[in-house]
């Protein structure tokens, strides 16, 4: 992969592991990451955040988020209008980890079923399994989905295929 | 070609009524604008520009591309224009003429 | 002849925003708009805004105008004219218009011009084939009226509008080929580039398009690498196997009713195209003729109905209203677009509004 996040439209893996929190808070529990790498007026994820963990002092700020406060919920997965937020559970074992991200595509996948995990391009990284699509009227539209893939597919993972 | 699926937009499907295009029988939903009935029936080629096939550009009854005559009336914007039971729509030749058919 | 306090050319967000506005400030608002329902291009983004609470963030734009819709329903002091072409605007603010057809006039004590804007053409060869359109054509086909346009699409433009139609695209079921982008960089935000990117979606930089293929509709197109001076490197030409080719390379304000009303206008390329000179509360040149929404600037709809909201309380304070409590409310209205407009993003709107402000007048 060569270019940048403003020729490809794609973070670099030094971009991804900047967000990254400390390795005892990784260890502890779900945590967020958001992949808001430009400063753009908007602030949802602060707003709708339950236990007040992101923090913006200007709606342009790029959000700011106390990871001692997040508990992995994933209130602003559903609510970021880039969908640029995403939860990381790296305390599943077995050499993998869970990664929850929106989806607004159909159809929607199943709890149990084997897909293609797919890259920040598009391109099939891995396998996934699917342990949880939460898709309420309170989401309106923003299916929340969570996969269990490799460990190893931790900055690449971030989308599925549904056939 | 009409979405079925759709992850946000729920389309309600409406009355069809039938309209004719050079001629032929095509069916379209009542009140939708005249050139969503016909990409709904695969048809993009809405009038002969000087030669030129044109087809529909800006949707929003801006910019002209789409004229064509309905019920024998140049010049319809059939992208704005409600689709009704029984319309003769035609391709337009040229800039239309009031006499209906192509440039007089 | 017919008179109202306070006309509004335009029932998009910048035009609801405005009727609102005025309305709630105690006076009579006639809006005029040339759909059968008010809403502008609202009604067609299925994406959720930027912005903050105030401004609606994380809803989207087709509940919004919903919410906006039954508002304007609700109020007694809003008239809405539908189906109304505007034809004209005349000395001491008479309005000739066609409503469902008929001709008729009235005149207003104020007048605001949320018109909005239409989209920017490019040239390249065939580029008037059936099956080149504006991408905002594609979003009304699709979510308005549930038609895909195509099935393998070309989108020509990396800007907000560029990428977020490419995705909508997806999610009505067609596939998109390749987004070109004869800049270095990629326009839009990179949130809307890295959605699309996940789905397979290439974004090819400095690139254009060169021409359509086919005889009768489009059945290709054939894209060409640009250099720094945005020229086509000879010999990079090939070719794509498309059905539909999207165009989103900018929006330009419709301003003729604004030339009408003889506000001095200017050409801001960061804003668009030709706009008027305005104060902050969004008067023009013309006494009693005020600006909201694309028309004004080319920005997006959170910006829109703010400024419709301030050309709205303005509109109604010069109309006798000048209350306190509504003179606060219109500052907070500017501070809150002041905000939106501070970060980086905004950087472009604030150069240009700076070659466009009214001077103080004496």
């Amino acid at each position: 992969m060569t270019g940048t996040l403003e020729s490809t439209g794609i973070a670099s893996r030094e971009m991804f592991e900047k967000l990254l929190p400390s390795p005892e808070r990784r260890a502890r529990g779900p945590y967020i990451v958001m992949e808001c790498y430009e400063e753009i007026p908007c602030n949802p994820c602060s707003t709708s955040c339950p236990f007040h963990a992101v923090h913006m002092d200007n709606i342009n700020d790029l959000p700011q988020c106390d990871i001692d406060k997040c508990t992995g919920c994933g209130s602003c997965v559903g609510r970021c209008p880039g969908l640029a937020c995403f939860v990381i559970d790296e305390t599943v074992g077995d050499g993998k980890v869970k990664i929850t991200f929106p989806y607004e595509m159909v159809p929607l996948p199943a709890v149990g079923d084997q897909v293609d995990a797919l890259g920040r391009d598009g391109e099939v990284v891995g396998k996934a399994e699917i342990v949880r699509v939460l898709s309420t009227e309170k989401l309106d539209h923003t299916s929340i989905i969570t996969m269990l893939v490799d460990k190893e597919l931790l900055y690449d993972a971030r989308n599925i295929r549904c056939e | 070609m009409r979405i079925t699926k759709h992850p946000v937009l729920k389309f309600e499907q409406g009355k069809m009524v039938p309209f004719t295009f050079e001629g032929q029988t095509l069916e379209g939903i009542e009140g939708e604008p005249i050139a969503a009935a016909l990409h709904a029936n695969g048809i993009r080629e809405l009038r002969d520009h000087k030669g030129r096939p044109r087809g529909l550009f800006c949707a929003i009854g801006n910019c002209s591309s789409c004229l064509m005559e309905v019920n024998g009336i140049p010049n319809v914007r059939v992208c704005t224009e409600p689709l009704k039971e029984g319309m003769i729509v035609k391709k337009q030749k040229g800039y239309g003429s009031l006499l209906g058919g192509g440039e007089g | 002849m017919k008179f109202s306090d306070v006309v509004i050319i335009g029932g998009g967000p910048a035009g609801m925003s405005a009727a609102l506005a005025a309305a709630e400030a105690g006076v009579r608002v006639t809006m005029m708009d040339r759909f059968s329902e008010p809403g502008g291009q609202l009604v067609k983004q299925t994406h959720r805004f930027f912005g903050s609470e105030h401004e609606r963030a994380g809803t989207r734009g087709i509940e919004i105008v919903e919410i906006l819709r039954k508002q304007i329903e609700e109020n007694p002091l809003i008239e809405v004219k539908k189906n109304t072409d505007v034809l004209g605007i005349y000395s001491d603010r008479v309005i000739t218009f066609e409503e469902d057809h008929v001709y008729g006039r009235m005149t207003a004590g104020k007048i605001i011009i949320a018109t909005g804007a239409s989209e920017k053409m490019l040239q390249f060869e065939n580029n008037d084939l059936p099956g080149v359109y504006g991408a905002g054509a594609v979003q009304t086909l699709m979510n308005v009226y549930g038609i895909q346009p195509g099935q393998r699409v070309l989108m020509i433009g990396a800007g907000n509008i560029g990428l977020i139609v490419s995705y909508q695209l997806l999610q009505a079921g067609a596939q998109v080929a390749a987004i070109v982008e004869a800049a270095p960089r990629i326009g839009g935000y990179k949130v809307h580039a890295s959605k699309v990117r996940r789905f397979g979606v290439p974004i090819y930089t400095k690139t254009t398009i060169k021409a359509a293929l086919g005889d009768h509709r489009v059945t290709g197109a054939v894209l060409a690498d640009m250099d720094d001076k945005f020229q086509i490197i000879p010999g990079t030409e090939r070719e794509i196997e498309v059905d539909t080719i999207c165009i989103a390379v900018g929006l330009a304000p419709l301003s003729e009713l604004l030339v009408h009303s003889g506000a001095e206008m200017h050409y801001v390329p960061q804003l668009g195209g030709f706009v008027p000179v305005r104060d902050e509360y969004l008067e023009t040149t013309a006494p009693g003729v005020y600006v909201a929404g694309d028309v004004s600037c080319i920005e997006e709809a959170t910006a829109a109905m703010l400024e419709g909201s301030i050309a709205g309380v303005s509109a109604a304070i010069a109309s006798g209203m000048n209350r306190p409590e509504l003179i606060a409310k219109r500052e907070e209205f500017v501070e809150q677009l002041a905000i939106l407009r501070s970060g980086a993003a905004g950087k472009k709107i604030r150069d240009g509004l700076k070659l466009i402000a009214r001077r103080e007048q004496n």
